[in-house]
Parts: C-alpha cells; sequence; structure tokens
C-alpha cells in the first residue's frame, strides 16, 4: 500500500477550507502551516486569470528529510506516510534545509519540527485526512496508488499525460500529483513574489522560526519554565510595524 | 526579488502566507568556522612535526591541541545551542540515524575531541611539569596531570589517529550541505575541498598567531601554507561565483550576491580582507620574515573566512521553496 494524494487544480476554488481543517485538526499554531493555499494571478489585465495551489508534504518515495534525520524523527510508515515523531525531533532544522518543497515548519510551541502527515493519525481509524473531507468541490483525491481500483489511480489513468509533481528533477519521487497545473503554478522560480501579499500584514519571511519571543536561552529553561502565559499577540508583531506599514505595502 | 518571472504568463504570487526566514543562521557560520580551526591546526602541525625538528616550534606540543581543543568547543557549543530541543542532543547518541551525515559528524567530532583532549592534558602536564608538582593547589587536577606525564608517549602513539579523523571531521559538513537537497548552491562537489582548505587556512592562520618563539623556516612554512589555502579558496569561490553551471536554483540564489545589497558587501570585503590580503602579506613576509606583519595576515585570514562561509551559509535559504 502507497497512500497518495491528488488535487486536481482545475476543482479548486481557493475557499482555504483545507488549510482551515488542517489548522483546526492538527492543532497547528498560528504563523505556522502544514497546508496553505497559495494565490497565483496569471496574465496582464484585462487578460488576467488567477490559480489556486494547495501545498503540503509530499510524502516523497525518497525523501532527503527522512535521510538528513538524524535521529529517525522522520519515518516511514508502512504506508508510505513520512511521518514526524515530535517526541524525538532535537529541533536541528536539517530536514529543513533538505526538503526541497519547504514543506516542514518549526512549531514555536514545541520546539521541533512538524509538516502535513496526511493525518496519519486520521488514516490510523479508517478516516480520511481532515481536508479531503472538508473540501467542498472535491478538488482533493487521496488513497493508494498502488491500488488500480482506488479513486487516485483511476483519476491518474484518467488524466495520463497531465498529472504532474513538483520538482521531478529532484528525485525525490513525490507521492503527491496535480492535474491541471502548470510551470507557474508549481515551480517557485516561474513566478514572482512580491513584498506584502499574504495573510499577515507586511511579511513575507518570518524573521524567527517558532516564536520570536523565544530566545535561545528559553529553549534551555523550556522543561523547567512554563509556557503557560503564552500571548498569541505576539505571533502577530513580528515587525512591531502595526498597521501603518500595511497600508504603506498596499497589502490587501 | 531575484525569481525569474515568465515574460509570458507574468505569474505573481498575489495571496500567501509568511515563509520562514534564515533558519541556520550566525551560529552555524560561528561553528562551521570554529571546527575550521579545530581541525585545521592538527593538519598544519602535522606536518610541521613532519618537516622541522621539534624544537623548531616549542610551543606547538601544547599550544596546538589547547587550540583545537578550545575552537571545537566552540563549535560543539553552538552545535547544542543552535538546536531548539538541545537537551535532546543525545538522542543523537541513543538513537542514531546512520544516513544522516549530521549524526556521523557528531560522532566522529566527540570522538575527536576526546583525543584532542587527552593530547591536551599531556601537553599541558608535559610543559607545565613543575607547576603540576607544585603549584597547583587542587589535589585531583594534580594527580591526573602527574598521571598524563607518566604517559607522555601516548601523545605520539594517538597524534596519527587524530591527523586521520580530523579529515572527515571537516569534510562531513560538506555532506551535510550535500544533503540539503533545498539548498543547491551548497551541492557542489567542490564544497569538500572548500572545507579542506578553509581548515587549512584557518590552522595555519591560529597557529601563526602562537608561531613568535619559532624558527624563522618554520614560520615560513605557515605563511606558505596560508599562502596557498587561500589562493585555492579564493580560486574556488570565483569559480563558483562567475562560472556558475549550475541549475536555475543555485543561479537565483547567486543573484542575491550578484545584485549588490549587503550579501554582496559582506562577501567582497570577506574575499578582499580574507583572502586576497592575506595571500600578499603571507608572500611578502616569506621573504623577510616579518611576525607582526604575518599575524596580521592571519587575524585577516580568518575574519574575512567567517565572513565568506557566513554568506555562502546564508544565501541560499533566501530562496522561496514553494
Ligand atoms: S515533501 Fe519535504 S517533508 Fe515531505 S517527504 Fe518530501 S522532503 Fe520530506
Ligand atoms: S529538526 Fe527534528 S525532524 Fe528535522 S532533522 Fe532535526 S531532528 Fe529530525
Amino acid at each position: 500500500m502507497k497512500l497518495g494524494f491528488l488535487v486536481d487544480l482545475n476543482l479548486c476554488m481557493g475557499c482555504k477550507g483545507c488549510e482551515v481543517a488542517c489548522k483546526v485538526e492538527n492543532e497547528v499554531p498560528l504563523s505556522s502551516w502544514r497546508l496553505r493555499v497559495k494565490y497565483i494571478d496569471i496574465g496582464t489585465f484585462p487578460d488576467t486569470s488567477r490559480s489556486f495551489t494547495p501545498l503540503r508534504c509530499n510524502h516523497c518515495e525518497s525523501a532527503p528529510c527522512e535521510r538528513i534525520c538524524p535521529v529517525s524523527a522522520l519515518h516511514y510508515l508502512e504506508n508510505g506516510i513520512v511521518n514526524v515523531d515530535s517526541n524525538r525531533c532535537i529541533g536541528c532544522a536539517g530536514c529543513m534545509m533538505a526538503c526541497p518543497y519547504g514543506a516542514i515548519y518549526m512549531d514555536p510551541e514545541t520546539n521541533t519540527a512538524d509538516k502535513c502527515t496526511y493525518c496519519a493519525h486520521r488514516i490510523e481509524s479508517g478516516m480520511m485526512p481532515a481536508c479531503v473531507v472538508v473540501c467542498p468541490v472535491e478538488a482533493n483525491i487521496f488513497g493508494d496508488v498502488e491500488d488500480d481500483h482506488s479513486h487516485i489511480s483511476q483519476y491518474i489513468m484518467a488524466h495520463q499525460g497531465g498529472v504532474q509533481v513538483r520538482k521531478p528533477e529532484k528525485h525525490t519521487n513525490p507521492k503527491h500529483y496535480y492535474v491541471g497545473g502548470g510551470t507557474y503554478t508549481l515551480d517557485p522560480l516561474a513566478h514572482q513574489r512580491l513584498e506584502g501579499h499574504n495573510l499577515f500584514n507586511n511579511i513575507t519571511t518570518l524573521k524567527h522560526v517558532g516564536d520570536p519571543n523565544h530566545g535561545v536561552l528559553d529553549r534551555f529553561l523550556a522543561p523547567f519554565v512554563s509556557h503557560a502565559e503564552h500571548d498569541n499577540k505576539s505571533f502577530m508583531n513580528f515587525d512591531n510595524n502595526g498597521l501603518e506599514s500595511h497600508e504603506q505595502e498596499g497589502g490587501h | 526579488m531575484v525569481e525569474h518571472t515568465i515574460d509570458a504568463t507574468h505569474a505573481v504570487v498575489t495571496l500567501d502566507v509568511a515563509l520562514p526566514g534564515i533558519i541556520w543562521g550566525w551560529m552555524i557560520t560561528l561553528n562551521m568556522w570554529a571546527k575550521s580551526i579545530g581541525t585545521g591546526v592538527v593538519f598544519v602541525a602535522a606536518y610541521l612535526l613532519y618537516r622541522h625538528n621539534k624544537d623548531a616550534m616549542p610551543n606547538l606540543r601544547w599550544s596546538m591541541p589547547v587550540i583545537s581543543f578550545i575552537a571545537l568547543n566552540v563549535f560543539l557549543l553552538f552545535t547544542l545551542v543552535d538546536l531548539h530541543q538541545p537537551y535532546r542532543m543525545v538522542n543523537i547518541f541513543l538513537h542514531p540515524h546512520w544516513t544522516s551525515a549530521i549524526t556521523v559528524g557528531a560522532w566522529m567530532a566527540s570522538l575527536f575531541t576526546l583525543l584532542i583532549t587527552i593530547l591536551m592534558v599531556i601537553g599541558l602536564a608535559d610543559q607545565f611539569t613543575e607547576y603540576f608538582k607544585r603549584g597547583c593547589k587542587v589535589a585531583p587536577v594534580r594527580s591526573l596531570m602527574s598521571f598524563a606525564s607518566s604517559k607522555s608517549a601516548t601523545y605520539e602513539k594517538i597524534f596519527p589517529f587524530v591527523v586521520f579523523l580530523a579529515i572527515p571531521v571537516t569534510a562531513y559538513t560538506a555532506i551535510i550541505m550535500a544533503e540539503s537537497s533545498a539548498r543547491e548552491l551548497w551541492q557542489a562537489p567542490t564544497e569538500v575541498m572548500q572545507m579542506i582548505w578553509a581548515a587549512l587556512m584557518a590552522g595555519s592562520a591560529a597557529l601563526i598567531l602562537v608561531s613568535g618563539s619559532w624558527s624563522q623556516e618554520a614560520r615560513k612554512d605557515l605563511a606558505l601554507i596560508l599562502s596557498v589555502a587561500v589562493f585555492f579558496s579564493f580560486a574556488m569561490y570565483m569559480g563558483e561565483y562567475f562560472f556558475s553551471f549550475k541549475s536555475s536554483e543555485a543561479e537565483a540564489t547567486l543573484a542575491y550576491v550578484h545584485a549588490g545589497g549587503s550579501y554582496n558587501v559582506e562577501f567582497w570585503f570577506g574575499m578582499t580582507l580574507g583572502f586576497i590580503a592575506p595571500f600578499f602579506l603571507a608572500t611578502s613576509t616569506m621573504k623577510n620574515d616579518n611576525v607582526t606583519l604575518l599575524r596580521f595576515a592571519a587575524i585577516l585570514a580568518l575574519v574575512g573566512l567567517y565572513m565568506a562561509k557566513d554568506v555562502w551559509l546564508k544565501i541560499p535559504q533566501m530562496l522561496p521553496l514553494s
């Protein structure tokens, strides 16, 4: 059994339902993402179109993140899922350097690496990943790619020639497919990223990985000091520029 | 931003989440830089001991392991501090994953540091025998040192292993870089040689600082090693900078330096201070021995090496991966 994922970008309407469902299901902290939907506009006004690309871990068959992890916190499950054991992770960020898709984040609450696990905990009890269940247009298709009769296999067969993976040149052999995409949606070098177009005002990169209020010393004190007084407001205050700079940037 | 826009499509990201910035920062730069010193002094000392009589370099036997010990501990400390779960470092030993160069490197570096510590204790015990016999008030230290001086011959027995081990310890970072599939600029096979040249450069520079009492010939050799190391390191950086026939990702990464800005300034400062200036200073001291000038060259080389490593570490992390 090899579980795979397919997103039909012709169907996706960018509602971000999957993004929200994933955050809720996996308690993904603010500022961190296991799954995100990126909007890309193509063409010159008035001939423009907007495409939506859900991005998550590709559960690569030859996963560089698994290879580099010094303590096997990232490991394969029998069904092909690349799982993460956050209790073992030492937080070296090696996996973040290795994953060519930027699929891993450092959890600011646990100080460990985390990423999409295809909802391995739900799969275990026979359920579908949360993002699949919530998708109103059934753009997310999930199943066993080794079973010829599964929905995903049928879909791949029906769309032969139009099925793509991200960065095939990296030889990671991703188990996440796209239908209806193009270079401009799947290759980050093929589109321009202008400042100021993101979910948080005026941020395109996080200066700190994790909570900016957690310094190096806190990492050593963490086992002794409780993090109970976590203030979520701090997450929104990355560059202390506030609303003015939002307007200056002309953000959304 | 440096990404290439395909003109025909004019594809622009109009809504996205915030992406992580630089993750491996100055601590990892410092870590690599300190490791170059820690291993480099061993290579250079081995060469000097092969070429010259011990008397030509009176303090080498103890100062070399002391420098290496300090540098290796800086390296280990900052490796630890950079972890988000520092106490779990022990998992590398309890649950090692041998496909990871991080694991293999941690094991080798720990063994290397252990051997260097033994060399240091023996070297110090031999050099300061009188002090440890009479002046030292701390009994356990006194007895450890008297034991160490009774094992003086062990130093020469261990030393070849230490030299041998220094090669993979200095080179394994290049394998971590190679395993970091997302950062194409680090993938170059030349990265291994770059690490070795960096070690020779940092090692000779560090030993130059303590070579005041050495014979002129020994110092001349140090100046020669420094010149050769900075020359080849510089040539490699230039090769990557100007003739990078690599992937579009590596090209896009290098554009951060090519395009000007702070990384461009840091890179060229590093090249000038750490490579070009030391080359001319060190070669000039080979003709007429000038300890002060040579030390100046050594300090410049150490500063420049840090800057060059810093740029090369950070820029590939600025490219959006998705
Ligand atoms: S997409 Fe990234 S995190 Fe997921 S398996 Fe592949 S390399 Fe690992
Ligand atoms: S950050 Fe954690 S999961 Fe990632 S490589 Fe390091 S130990 Fe493994």
